[in-house]
């Protein structure tokens, strides 16, 4: 468990204070993807790096496992840091040594490991990765996609109990990031382990996180389950994330809305309600038409949902809310 | 051919010659040596970086500084009292060396400190979140990583070396510079002066053709 309380982190520059991170405190669980989403100069990649503080806090304590690091020696910090796996936008990989080096890294720094114990250790990482057959080459001969498989066996060498990522798939085509994500989906749930990442794109988090956090200006302006956060956001910020990822020109939906007659309803549904065949019998119960203005059927991490913006006429329009309600369909009067 | 070259010793040029090796190889050497933890501690001491110390950066830039900037003959002749202290004369190759040592290990510094700052400043974080302390950084992830730099620069000082040991001459250091000097400048002798020069001009062109092979050959990206 990964436990901030009241931490705090400002920049000298020109004897001044310049704030990147105003108080914070919030709990990350042991075993959850916690996603951290916000614009460059948010202070997300100043938040992920303190939990292996590799930026000094300015005050507070960041409790892992009840122990509190800030007060660890410069000894103990780095015994903590060979449990914490780091991933990078710009993989970060060693271009001198090759990808089984790369691997072997780690284990090799922390200096407890026999050779036998790197070598199968390594073999057994680059399979996870599927990149056994690259094992001799060097990163330059990689794609993008293969460079970050590579830094994520790099990061989980010495079995971490943490994994930061630090814009893991910003530097990655869109099908590399679907592969690289399933990958950090399965390792999380295969080891268990607590995977933290930072990001400035909300699909990446509707893929694979469970909580997230939003920031804005060094602070965490709305935090809860994904599910939550992604269908009813209600900073703008996160507003603004949440459109940008669903590609929704907002000008434009408003003139659609315009145009519509009637009521318009926001539906959100998700888990089982998304396949039941809802809508035809509500319209058929309440004798309502209704005509889809916008939607999304989709995957939060696991789980299916759908949004859809109805203009609704004639009919009962209280039955119909009803109905919808009583099949655990979330209903916004948006008009 | 053999009037053109009358006045050539190919035995003298011989010796000369392999005096300019011998002095080269010796001040490349100790250049090395002490120019790259010289250059490693510049880089660990500058500012925003692993031991950011700016006292100690400001002294040893300083005295890199200096030395580089006195003009060689210059340096040549302020060292004669000290290397005559160190080595018991001032003359032939072995006096030679320390002065071109105390003209190329600053240099040589100056490069390896450049070079280990075109490292990718991510590698470094990324060493560093995986617990490495600062002697692992160095050795496992700043130098490899710099290599083909160092390499290239080990590669400019060996250039630079030789034509400091050829104007070594000029306070009897002997090699080819030497020879130069004493016949081709004083006595006048143009042949002496031509083979002395090709050969400084082969020795350079063979250093660099070296060096580049060895950087290829040591580049991953």
């Amino acid at each position: 468990m990964i436990v901030f309380d009241q931490v705090q982190k400002s920049y000298q520059v020109g004897g001044r204070a310049i704030p990147a991170l105003h108080p914070t405190s919030m709990t990350i669980d042991t075993g959850e993807v916690f996603g951290i989403v916000g614009h460059s100069g948010a202070g997300k990649s100043t938040l992920v790096r303190l939990i292996n503080l590799l930026e000094p806090t300015t005050d507070g304590r960041i409790l892992i496992d009840d122990e509190d690091i800030t007060g660890y020696t410069a000894a103990e910090l780095r015994a903590f840091r060979r449990k914490v796996g780091m991933i990078f936008q710009h993989f970060n990989l060693l271009s001198s040594k090759t990808v089984a080096d790369n691997i072997a890294f780690p284990m090799k720094l922390a200096g407890i490991y026999s050779k036998t114990e790197i070598r199968e250790r390594v073999e057994e990482l680059l399979a996870r990765v599927s990149l056994s057959d690259h094992a001799n080459k060097y990163p330059s001969q990689l794609s993008g996609g293969q460079k970050q498989r590579v830094g994520i066996a790099r990061a989980l060498a010495c079995r971490p109990t943490i994994l930061l990522c630090d814009e893991a798939t910003s530097a990655l085509d869109p099908q590399t990031t679907q592969s690289v994500l399933r990958l950090l989906a399965d390792i999380n749930k295969e080891l268990g382990l607590t995977i933290v990442l930072i990001t400035h794109e909300m699909d990446v988090v509707r893929r694979v996180c469970d909580r997230v956090a939003v920031m804005d200006a060094g602070e965490v302006v709305e935090m809860g389950p994904v599910s939550e956060v992604f269908l009813h956001p209600k900073h703008p910020t996160t507003r603004d994330f949440v459109f940008e990822s669903e590609s929704v020109d907002r000008d434009e939906l408003q003139e659609d809305l315009q145009k519509a007659e009637g009521r318009i309803l926001r539906l959100t549904f998700k888990g089982d309600a998304t396949y039941k065949p809802l809508l035809g019998s509500v319209a058929r119960e309440s004798g309502v038409d209704f005509s889809i203005l916008s939607g999304r059927i989709d995957h939060i991490k696991d789980t299916p949902y759908g949004q859809l913006t109805l203009s609704l006429v004639g009919g009962d329009l209280d039955i119909a809310m009803q109905a919808l309600e009583a099949a655990d369909v979330h209903v916004e009067v948006l008009r | 051919m053999e009037t053109l070259l009358t006045n050539v010793d190919w035995a003298e040029i011989g010796f000369a010659s392999w005096d300019t090796l011998v002095m080269v190889g010796m001040s490349l050497l100790f250049s090395v040596l002490i120019g790259l933890p010289v250059g490693v501690l510049l880089f660990l001491f500058g500012k925003r970086q692993l031991l950011e110390q700016p006292v100690a950066y400001a002294v040893l830039s300083f005295v890199v500084n200096v030395l580089r900037s006195v003009p060689f003959i210059i340096l040549l002749i302020v060292m004669i009292p000290f290397t005559v202290m160190l080595i018991g004369t001032s003359l032939g190759v072995a006096g030679a060396i320390p002065p071109l040592v105390a003209g190329g290990a600053p240099f040589f510094a100056r490069l390896v400190e450049t070079s280990l700052r075109e490292v990718d400043r991510g590698i470094i974080e990324a060493t560093q979140a995986m617990g490495a302390n600062v002697r692992q950084i160095v050795f496992g992830a700043l130098l490899p990583e710099a290599l083909p730099g160092i390499i290239a620069g080990i590669t400019v000082t060996a250039i630079t070396l030789v034509s400091y040991a050829a104007m070594s001459g000029v306070i009897g250091g002997g090699g080819l510079g030497d020879l130069a000097i004493r016949f081709g400048y004083q006595r006048f002798q143009t042949d002496v002066m031509v083979i002395t020069v090709a050969l400084l001009v082969i020795f350079v062109q063979v250093l660099q053709m070296i060096g580049d092979r060895l950087v290829l050959y040591f580049s991953r990206k």
